[in-house]
């Protein structure tokens, strides 16, 4: 009987074992706790803020997301404030998919050079240039644009070579690191049995790569190229500094423009908190939120499609 | 207690036993000759002189480790990237080891199938007509017939005729199998390399497996590397025992898994050891 209950008395005991495991439970759980406190603050004071606009100011959505002239301070003709945030949408858009078309192909091309062609000098050469130009700050990519890649745009198409065109430039060589150091990652994730089996049956190395390779790592590259959009859409300073900060419409690629980054950067220490300026730039805020919330979607879509095929 | 045993009752036994094969019904198709296989500067083949009767099938038997798979990725090169081959491979009186060969157009004369069954993420149709669209063949009825005659060779055109555009990774492991069977033939190689490839199956595809082979020995010269000593008795000719890099026993299978020559062959067949 004794041994029993000796027996029992040991094994309900909370050892030290099961104490520590308690409170490694804990600790982890709360910093999940305050990680997802911080992400709904964050969400929602942006939102709080960035709808006042709406709400207290009465602008109406669609004047917001449809106008093409941005002057919170100023009223127009018909007594509502100007705050057409469309030339400032616009403006991220272009810029963020421009660089993107622009980096794709680069950042395949170096990533199958670097797992598929060459991996020995792939991993010695290329792995830490493409981990140095991401270290890089952003100040510096932003300005070695105003102080190379603006005056060659100026020198090339005229204008004040503040643009666009500038911002791609300079996004692109951003851009260019993450979505390739992610492009070898998918790459990498393409079984080697593929390969082989395309190798035995007489496929050339190129073959291999572009109906094989490729094809396997299609979701991997499209998550690469979001990521690298993504990146783009949410940058501010190195574009501030040399897409000229003009909040209207891009007549051409080579005009000054803005993005919702750069009017947010600009403008945030000039106004007053509460006061219709203000508010209108943390609806810029929100939109600039909602869209990142939509690409880690797009990214998670096209991670789940990967993995059913 | 037993290993020793026999080991002191069988002194007599010879180091190394290899016979080729001479029937003359089934010339040689493919040799090596002096070949020597290092990863890095560690070798991994270093005696590996085997000539491969025609039409025929021949087993690579041996341990974990004994160099039989790198033997036969050697004999289409499809250790160029991973290991330094030396010596010659004469296929049909041309070395293919050489670096002048065109390695594509070589293995599609020798093709090859792997332990783990690999078809690609696309139908199966797309799978078997991969090769034949890679060098130009884009005739619809030319690859629909090719496919065909293909899966019917493998043994697996009654099961997926209805499915062909059904994807490949749908398979049960032993049709998947049989389908790279069938695009590794869809290119009419002359000889078939085949590495461990019944090692994921179960004993029913297995045997199945077993009796394609069989039929295919009419059209290709197959080379197959098994970890299994009862499948090499029931559909090798040939059968070559590898350990430790080298080939210790080369003979007629009946004669390797009945009368073998060399003691360390006799304890891997008869389970003492492997």
């Amino acid at each position: 009987m004794k041994t029993t209950e000796q027996l029992e008395h040991q094994l309900k005991r909370h050892s030290k074992a099961a104490k520590l495991e308690i409170w490694g439970k804990f600790i982890s759980f709360s910093a999940l706790l305050l990680i997802v406190a911080v992400v709904v603050a964050i969400i929602g004071f942006v939102a709080s803020k960035g709808l006042a606009t709406f709400f207290s100011n009465h602008v109406s959505l669609w004047d917001f997301l449809s106008g093409k002239s941005w002057n919170p301070g100023v009223t127009d003709a018909h007594g509502k404030p100007e705050v057409g945030a469309l030339p400032m949408i616009v403006g991220s858009f272009l810029i963020t998919v421009l660089s993107a078309i622009v980096a794709t192909p680069f950042a395949i091309g170096t990533a199958v050079f670097m797992n598929e062609i060459s991996p020995n000098k792939g991993a010695k050469i290329l792995q830490p240039v493409t981990e140095l130009l991401v270290g890089i700050p952003s100040v510096v990519y932003g300005f070695i644009g105003l102080s190379v890649v603006v005056p060659v745009t100026r020198a090339i198409f005229g204008g004040s070579g503040f643009g666009i065109l500038s911002g791609t430039c300079v996004l692109f060589v951003m851009i260019l690191p993450t979505v390739t150091s992610m492009s070898v990652d998918a790459l990498r994730a393409v079984p080697r049995y593929y390969r082989e089996a395309s190798l035995a049956l007489g496929a050339t190395q190129w073959q291999t790569i572009y109906k094989v390779v490729l094809r396997a790592a299609t979701p991997g590259m499209m998550t690469a190229v979001v990521f690298g959009m993504a990146r783009a859409f949410g940058e501010a300073l190195a574009v501030q500094m040399v897409i000229g900060n003009a909040a209207l419409m891009p007549g051409s690629l080579v005009d000054p423009a803005s993005t919702l980054t750069s009017v947010l950067t600009t403008g945030i220490g000039n106004t007053v908190m509460g006061s219709l300026q203000n508010n209108a730039l943390w609806s810029l805020a929100l939109v600039l939120l909602l869209m990142s919330l939509v690409f880690n979607l797009i990214i998670r879509l096209i991670g789940r499609k990967g993995r059913l095929q | 207690m037993f290993l020793s045993n026999d080991l002191t009752q069988n002194t007599e036994m010879l180091e190394r036993h290899v016979v080729q094969p001479t029937d003359p019904q089934h010339p040689t198709i493919l040799s090596t000759e002096d070949l020597h296989v290092y990863y890095g500067k560690k070798e991994a083949i270093s005696e590996g002189d085997l000539r491969f009767a025609s039409n025929q099938i021949t087993a690579l038997i041996g341990p974990s480790g004994s160099g039989k798979s790198t033997f036969l990725r050697s004999l289409n090169r499809m250790n160029d990237r991973i290991a330094t081959v030396t010596g010659k491979i004469m296929y049909r009186g041309v070395d293919i080891n050489q670096p002048d060969i065109d390695v594509y157009e070589m293995r599609r004369r020798v093709g090859m199938v792997f332990q783990r069954p690999n078809p690609f993420a696309k139908s199966i149709y797309d799978n078997i007509a991969f090769a034949l669209r890679l060098r130009g063949v884009t005739d619809k009825h030319v690859l629909d017939e090719i496919v065909e005659t293909s899966l019917k060779q493998a043994a697996l055109w009654n099961q997926v005729k209805d499915d062909l555009n059904k994807s490949a990774l749908a398979l049960s492991g032993g049709q998947a199998q049989r389908l790279c069977i069938a695009r590794a033939i869809a290119v009419k190689p002359d000889i078939l390399l085949l590495d461990e490839p019944a090692s994921a199956l179960d004993p029913v595809s297995t045997s199945q497996l077993e009796d394609t082979l069989l039929d295919l020995k009419q059209h290709y010269s197959i080379i197959i590397v098994t970890h299994n000593m009862q499948q090499a008795g029931r559909i090798s000719e040939y059968t070559a025992f590898f350990n430790q890099g080298r080939v210790l026993e080369y003979d007629t299978t009946s004669h390797i898994f009945t009368n073998p020559q060399v003691q360390i062959t006799s304890d891997y067949v008869s389970g003492n050891f492997g």
